[in-house]
């Protein structure tokens, strides 16, 4: 999976405006070159250890794990990386990727600001111009993170069309896109959009699952029986899945945002509560209404504020390899405090939904079993959110 | 013979080019729209290219994503923009309608259910700007077996194997986009399109029509020396969001842009 035009069964696919076919099919072309490249990949492989900081460590949460009473729950902690999450993990691979192909200029969109972060920080170490597109709506709510991207280098264009949130600011990204093909390489920071995009952030990602296996077998000899982990668009879960997805006796949760609850429609869970469609260029559960316009969604966590989903999760969906489930703002927040106060680790609001369903699970599940939490992020971003949230004014 | 290909015979006959204008449907709100169909037709339009609008519309550049969101404002559905389409094909028996936009709307109602409606209504041809030829088998069965043609796009992206599947798989006319960029942009380059636009006749003998950023009578008139139709969209959208509020003043606004546009054309 994929196949070679990029399906996932009946998701994924290439559904993009005819500019963007062939530096699409050149996209793909250099890609999968470069991964077969040993100087690419050894370049890669020092990045990732020398800057990023990998690999990152898989922590025993004793004290958590016994309070629930249940399972052993280990955090792979992607909030040590440099920036603060996995987002770094794909950019700085795209960006080696589109130094190789000889672009000068990279284009990336936000939501919360992470994969702004990360994409300006890169190009900052690379020496590339950066501009990235975020929703007037978030710059507004992620103040901090724009400040970062401007002292790193990158311009950020404030986005005012449509809700004026990360869908928007995609859409703007590909209008950059299809009008400076010639020099500018766009890093689409989820496992999301047209082929081979879904494939290629996925491949970065698996650095997660790949050194999760390897530190599990050391630390537990055996493999873990269930894996968490939130998916907004879903780069952090297939990430942590995929080395596993052959080990048909490791459940995946993957853990959509209930944002005020299913019920009331404010949420962010197209695999739970959508229906298939076609948007940003792949075929995928959407979050729309019955002729077909997507419809606004609601998370307290921005970087789970997305109406779309990557299109492996929604095949893997549909194959009953991977159960998604929800859990609402209030539950990620008990899942925030939680972790902080029982653990001394303040997690990303996003990570918080994984944590709060493995506060479910767990208990569900013997003392001998194991549970692996991605711990995307770090927390720092959200305390204002959290604060506001809670009504104290900082 | 279907009402595309013979509007286009008729005009290859006296030696003219088809003047296709594009607008959103429900634009600036859906009183409008079908009157001003017909105002389009009265000052020369050959062809009328109707946008479904969408909540995410990629390709387009800002006048055309203001036109979707004022007609979102009014919930205008793909079921609207058929029905006024039917209407139009009340008193206009002869003007071909092209449907444009994006696929989800079409996805959602179901491939074969859009066929039989959009049929009935009266539509000629669809063009869905992120619907690729290697994803379409299915939609293109469907569409086909109701006698609707499908328009694809040709970019300057677009090298000869491409053109060639393009070519093989579309109907009605082959739409050229004349610029890398979204719809409404400024840097029109005729050389180009004309390089182009011959790499794909030597491919098809269907028609060829370019758009993107044609906004005035002299540049529709250099695209119609080149091409056998030409798509003017955001010159003609931005005057109907400078006349917001008058379905007259609308009408008579997009007409005169037309009027000045066909005249250039005819001298050519």
């Amino acid at each position: 999976m994929p196949d070679d035009k990029g399906h996932f069964g009946i998701y994924g696919g290439m559904f993009v405006a005819e500019t963007l076919m062939g530096p699409l099919a050149a996209l793909r072309e250099a890609y999968e070159k470069y991964l077969q490249d040993a100087d690419f990949l050894a370049e890669l492989d020092y990045e990732l250890q020398q800057y990023v900081g990998r690999p990152s460590p898989l922590y025993f949460a004793e004290r958590w794990s016994q309070r629930l009473g249940g399972a052993r729950i280990y955090l792979k902690r992607e909030d040590l990386n440099h920036t603060g999450a996995h987002k770094i993990n794909n950019t700085v691979g795209q960006a080696l990727l589109a130094k190789r192909m000889g672009k000068t200029r990279i284009i990336a969109e936000t939501g919360a600001g992470q994969h702004g972060v990360a994409s300006a920080t890169v190009a900052a170490r690379l020496g590339l111009e950066c501009v990235v597109y975020m929703g007037a709506e978030d710059i507004q709510r992620q103040a901090m993170n724009v400040f970062r991207m401007k002292l790193l280098g990158a311009t950020v264009v404030p986005v005012e069309s449509g809700s004026r949130t990360l869908k928007d600011a995609l859409n703007e990204a590909m209008r950059d896109w299809v009008t400076n093909i010639d020099d500018t390489f766009y890093i689409i920071g989820t496992v999301a959009g047209p082929h081979p995009y879904p494939a290629m952030v996925r491949d970065f990602q698996t650095i997660i699952g790949r050194e999760a296996r390897a530190q599990i077998l050391e630390q537990e000899g055996r493999l873990p029986d269930a894996l968490l982990a939130c998916v907004g668009g879903g780069s952090n879960a297939m990430g942590l899945f995929y080395p596993f997805i052959e080990d048909n006796d490791v459940a995946f949760y993957g853990v959509e945002a209930a944002g005020n609850g299913l019920e009331t429609g404010r949420h962010a869970a197209p695999l739970c509560a959508g229906q298939p469609g076609v948007l940003h260029g792949n075929r995928t559960y959407l979050m729309e209404d019955a002729h077909g316009q997507i419809i606004p969604t609601h998370s307290i966590s921005a970087g789970l504020d997305y109406p779309g989903v990557g299109p492996e999760h929604a095949w893997l969906k549909d194959t009953g390899r991977a159960n998604y489930v929800t859990i609402d703002d209030n539950e990620a927040l008990q899942g925030f405090h939680d972790l902080t106060r029982i653990e001394g680790i303040i997690p990303a609001l996003e990570s918080s939904h994984a944590l709060a369903y493995a506060t479910k699970l767990a208990p569900t599940m013997t003392t001998e079993q194991i549970i692996i939490v991605n711990l995307s992020g770090r927390g720092d971003k959200d305390i204002h959110t959290v604060a506001e949230h809670e009504g104290i004014t900082l | 013979m279907s009402r595309l290909a013979a509007c286009f015979e008729e005009l290859r006959m006296v030696g003219n080019k088809a003047l296709v204008p594009y607008v959103t449907a429900g634009d600036p709100e859906p009183g409008v729209t079908v009157s001003l169909m017909h105002a389009m037709v009265a000052a020369g339009a050959d062809i009328i290219e109707l946008g479904v609008p969408f909540s995410d519309p990629m390709a387009e550049g800002p006048v055309i994503q203001r036109a979707m969101e004022r007609a979102l404002k009014h919930g205008v559905s793909l079921d609207d923009v058929l029905e006024m389409v039917h209407t139009f094909r009340q008193t206009d028996a002869d003007t071909p309608v092209v449907l444009m936009g994006y696929l989800n709307p079409v996805e959602v109602k179901g491939y074969a259910e859009f066929a039989r409606e959009a049929q009935a209504a009266g539509v000629d041809a669809v063009l869905l700007v992120d619907m690729p030829p290697e994803e379409a088998d299915d939609l293109l069965s469907a569409l086909y077996a109701h006698d609707l043609d499908m328009i694809f796009l040709v970019a300057p992206t677009t090298d000869a194997a491409r053109i060639k599947a393009i070519t093989a798989a579309g109907r009605g006319f082959i739409y050229y986009v004349s610029l890398k960029g979204v719809t409404g942009a400024g840097h029109l380059d005729v050389s180009g399109v004309t390089e182009q636009v011959a790499k794909i006749r030597a491919q098809t003998s269907l028609p060829i029509g370019v758009g993107f950023g044609i906004k005035d009578a002299e540049s529709a008139a250099s695209i119609a020396r080149v091409a056998d139709a030409v798509v003017v969209g955001s010159a003609l959208v931005r005057k109907i969001e400078e006349n917001t509020g008058s379905g007259d003043r609308i009408n008579s606004a997009v007409a005169g842009l037309l009027a000045e546009m066909r005249t250039a054309m005819d001298g050519c």
